[in-house]
């Protein structure tokens, strides 16, 4: 007997050794020995870098400390966020309001950091909402969103929201094509040829408020408007779109839209396209789009609904677009840091093509055509190719730079980021990707000077990466150090939704900005309460306005009588700290639209419609102090028409009927 | 043996007291402030009677007269920040009432610590002693240097009306 167990324990042991150098040897096989060492960043201590990556499905933003892969916040952006509040509180609700009324989920594809020169500045971020077209800046200072407008003549906001080298223009174009807003869309699917049209709306950036303006749209033809980049040094003044579905497919685009050999990058040259909208060329075009702003001195956002829109039509304006071919569906547009070439990815295609500005500009001046399209010209392959990569992998997407004159390719079908060199179009490196890389980011990628140090691999697939969880999953990240000539895998982590793009960049560029709170003598809230001596309870008819105050630990007023059924309340919570990281919630019972966070010397609104009679307790629903418990009041509801008067007060209830 | 035991409990609690405070909100943001207020922390130097903070009472050079418009203006900026936690008598709300405090401190003690509460917190015997009255860390509300000298005002008027 004893024997058995010994030779059980030993057959165990056995097993477990021999499962663990099994796992050991795996890791090894991908993983350096010093790799730990590289992302561990100690207790209090502060990451590098500032990651920037989009929250995909989520329509949300995330912000992840790099080399850590912790995540730092998420800034809620088009979709609603019950932690933030955001979508709930009365301020916030006008930022999710489009054309078709409040949008309370969307989908974020690609990130934007402001840039001065073709290099970071630090001001602001901007999002695209793929599903709802819309653009979105959040301000750096705040980490909030400040700002979001609608895309009018647009079917699906995917080539967005790149910008030009000094955020003059954001771009918008359109994925899906369709009639435009102004005429009658009420046609059969497959006139698709005849009736529906691709638009690229320019977005103009207020250089010193940031505030955004569709400047002009330009009207193209009916393709799908894939990714964008701006041209910058030598290409500045020109806009790069990849077109697939050059077939204008409208059904079973998987079959129909991968018939060619070759579809389009649709260059722009923005320059001229200024110079028509100055010269009058563009038509006035009516159309109903939102724009949402909201501002942190009033803590509150305003929608505007605008009727108008200026558009240039690419068949008719010459010298604004030109057509360059490109083998197979194109999805990745990038253009390298110093602007003079175009790295183009058919995600169909084996090589990937790499276009020079230079011979582009000179095919044009030579007209080296080969035909037009819709009337645009299509330049010849060969007269705007610097040359190809030749089998780079499978399912080429996305590229990025370092500051060596290296490109890193995404590759979804082989799964792997391919590192090759921009002159000589030679692969360099290869590593493998934890499951089907989509997006990858490079610190300063996109920028005139990249940083480089670091890539991050964004994959669509997570599978077995992380301790199961169901059948749904978090999205897998993956940190390489690429200071060498080899990329070497750091680190996995975990994403919100499916993070599409991401950006990043050196945190000294944007943590001084950071704001800790707001001061209270500048909140222009209509319904601040700054001190507990202007707090009150006014009735208007049947809506009731509460001016309250919250500090460590009470609320102002905690005992309020004289609410009726029928009555709509609305608690105007104002934080009066004015210290970092002390934020105050508030929550009543029934509250349908749940609850409020509000920021050291903010103000922010819950509405409350009281659904029966009796007392409901109320209360801050973020720790603040030891007496967090104590942070709690209640409020009385009486049937309609009682006589019962307005009464409100802490510590000592004072009466006060309410005046008007 | 049975002095042995109360030892240890005293050690123990006084380790829980230490890490509690450890937890606090307040004290993960003082962890982060400038490295030029952290080189001040030496014990041996700390001034039980003027505090911690940029104030002495050479700066602040307060006359035997109650300047009104400036007590007036201290009731202002204490309407919006500070008498949410503390009466203007003796009585205690979340913080101890003011009444009599600028005969308990000296002015450079109230506006060092009304300007720099959490450095103050953390060392200064009777801060520490009233926190474990009031149990909330008084908060940083974040006053300008007039701010501060014109509240201090607001008191000692308060002080001298019956």
């Amino acid at each position: 007997m004893k024997n058995a167990i010994k030779i059980a324990v030993l057959t165990g042991l056995i097993a477990a050794s021999g499962l663990q150098s099994c796992k050991q040897k795996n890791i090894a096989s991908a993983v350096s020995g010093d790799a730990a060492s590289k992302v561990y960043v100690a207790p209090g201590k502060y990451d590098e870098i500032y990651n920037f990556v989009s929250g995909g499905f989520s329509g949300q933003m995330s912000v992840y400390g790099i080399p850590s892969g912790r995540l730092l916040r998420v800034i809620p952006v088009f979709s609603t966020d019950p932690e933030k509040g955001w979508g709930f509180s009365e301020e916030t609700k006008p930022m999710l309001n489009t054309s078709h009324g409040m949008v309370p989920w969307d989908d974020l594809h690609h990130v934007q950091l402001s840039k001065t020169n073709g290099e970071v500045d630090g001001r602001w971020v901007f999002g695209n909402a793929n599903n709802t077209p819309r653009v979105a800046r959040i301000d750096l200072t705040t980490f909030r969103t400040q700002e979001i407008i609608e895309i009018p003549n647009s079917g699906g906001n995917h080539s967005s929201p790149f910008i030009t080298e000094n955020t003059e223009y954001v771009v918008a174009g359109t994925r899906f094509s369709i009639p435009p807003d102004d005429v009658n869309g009420d046609v059969a699917i497959d006139t698709y040829k005849k009736n529906f049209k691709g638009t690229l709306s320019f977005i103009s950036v207020g250089k010193e408020d940031g505030k955004m303006d569709i400047a002009f749209q330009i009207q193209c033809p009916g393709v799908n408007f894939d990714l964008s980049r701006a041209g910058k040094g030598v290409s500045h003044g020109w806009f790069f779109f990849s077109c697939y579905n050059t077939e204008q497919a409208n059904t079973l685009l998987e079959v129909n839209a991968s018939q060619k050999d070759k579809d389009f990058v649709m260059a722009v040259n923005w320059k001229k396209a200024e110079a028509y909208l100055k010269a009058g060329k563009a038509r006035k075009q009516t159309v109903r789009y939102a724009h949402n702003t909201y501002s942190e001195k009033t803590h509150s956002a305003t929608s505007e609904i605008k009727t108008e829109v200026l558009v240039l039509d690419s068949k008719e304006l010459k010298d604004l677009c030109y057509f360059i071919p490109c083998p197979k569906s194109p999805h990745g547009c990038d253009v390298s840091p110093t602007g003079e070439y175009i790295v183009a990815s058919g995600k169909l295609a084996a090589v990937i093509p790499v276009f020079s500005f230079d011979k582009m500009i000179k095919a044009i001046e030579a007209k080296s055509y080969d035909g037009e399209f819709e009337g645009i010209p299509v330049i010849k392959y060969e007269s705007a190719l610097y040359g190809e990569v030749k089998k780079p992998g499978l399912g080429p997407l996305h590229t990025e730079f370092d500051a060596n004159g290296n490109a890193y390719t995404s590759m979804f079908v082989s799964s792997e980021v391919v590192k090759w060199n921009i002159k000589d179009l030679k692969v360099i490196d290869r590593q493998p990707t934890f499951y089907s890389i989509g997006h990858l980011c490079v610190v300063g990628g996109d920028t005139k000077t990249p940083t480089g140090k670091y890539l991050i691999a964004y994959n669509k697939i997570t599978k077995d990466r992380y301790l199961p969880t169901g059948p749904e999953l978090s999205q897998s990240a993956q940190l390489f150090d690429i200071s060498g000539e080899k990329m070497k895998l750091l680190l996995d982590f975990p994403t919100i939704g499916e993070p599409h793009y991401a950006q990043a960049v050196l945190a000294s560029v944007i943590k001084d900005r950071s704001i800790k709170i707001f001061k209270i003598e500048d909140n222009k809230h209509p319904y601040a309460t700054k001190g507990e001596k202007e707090t009150k309870v006014v009735r208007e008819g049947n809506k009731v306005h509460v001016y309250m105050t919250a500090i460590r630990s009470h609320l102002t007023p905690d005992n309020i009588e004289g609410i009726k059924l029928g009555d709509e309340v609305y608690f105007h919570v104002t934080n009066l700290e004015q210290d970092w990281d002390v934020p105050h919630g508030f929550a009543i019972k029934g509250a349908s639209n749940a609850e409020l966070l509000v920021m050291p010397g903010e103000t922010q609104t819950l509405k409350w419609v009281p659904d029966r009679v009796g007392i409901s307790p109320m209360y801050c629903t973020d720790f603040c102090s030891a007496l967090h418990q104590e942070m709690s009041g209640y409020v009385r509801v009486s049937p309609a028409g009682s006589s019962v008067p307005i009464k409100f007060g802490t510590g000592v209830t004072k009466q006060e009927v309410a005046s008007k | 043996m049975m002095k042995t035991y109360l030892l240890l409990a005293c050690l123990l609690l006084a380790a829980f007291f230490t890490s509690c405070g450890g937890d606090d909100k307040s004290t993960s943001e003082s962890a982060t402030q400038d490295a030029a207020q952290k080189t001040v922390a030496d014990p041996e130097k700390y001034d039980p009677k003027r505090g911690e903070g940029k104030f002495t009472a050479e700066s602040i050079a307060l006359s035997d007269k109650i300047d009104d418009a400036k007590a007036k203006a201290g009731e202002d900026v204490a309407g919006v920040k500070c008498t949410s936690c503390h009466k203007t008598t003796t009585e205690k709300l979340v913080g101890p009432g003011w009444k009599g405090v600028t005969s308990r401190r000296t002015g450079e003690w109230i506006m060092n610590f009304i300007t720099n509460p959490d450095p103050m917190i953390d060392k200064d015997p009777q801060a520490q002693a009233m926190l474990e009255l009031c149990l909330v860390r008084m908060p940083n509300q974040n006053l300008t240097d007039d701010n501060a000298r014109a509240i201090l005002e607001f008191m000692r008027k308060n002080d001298q009306s019956k």
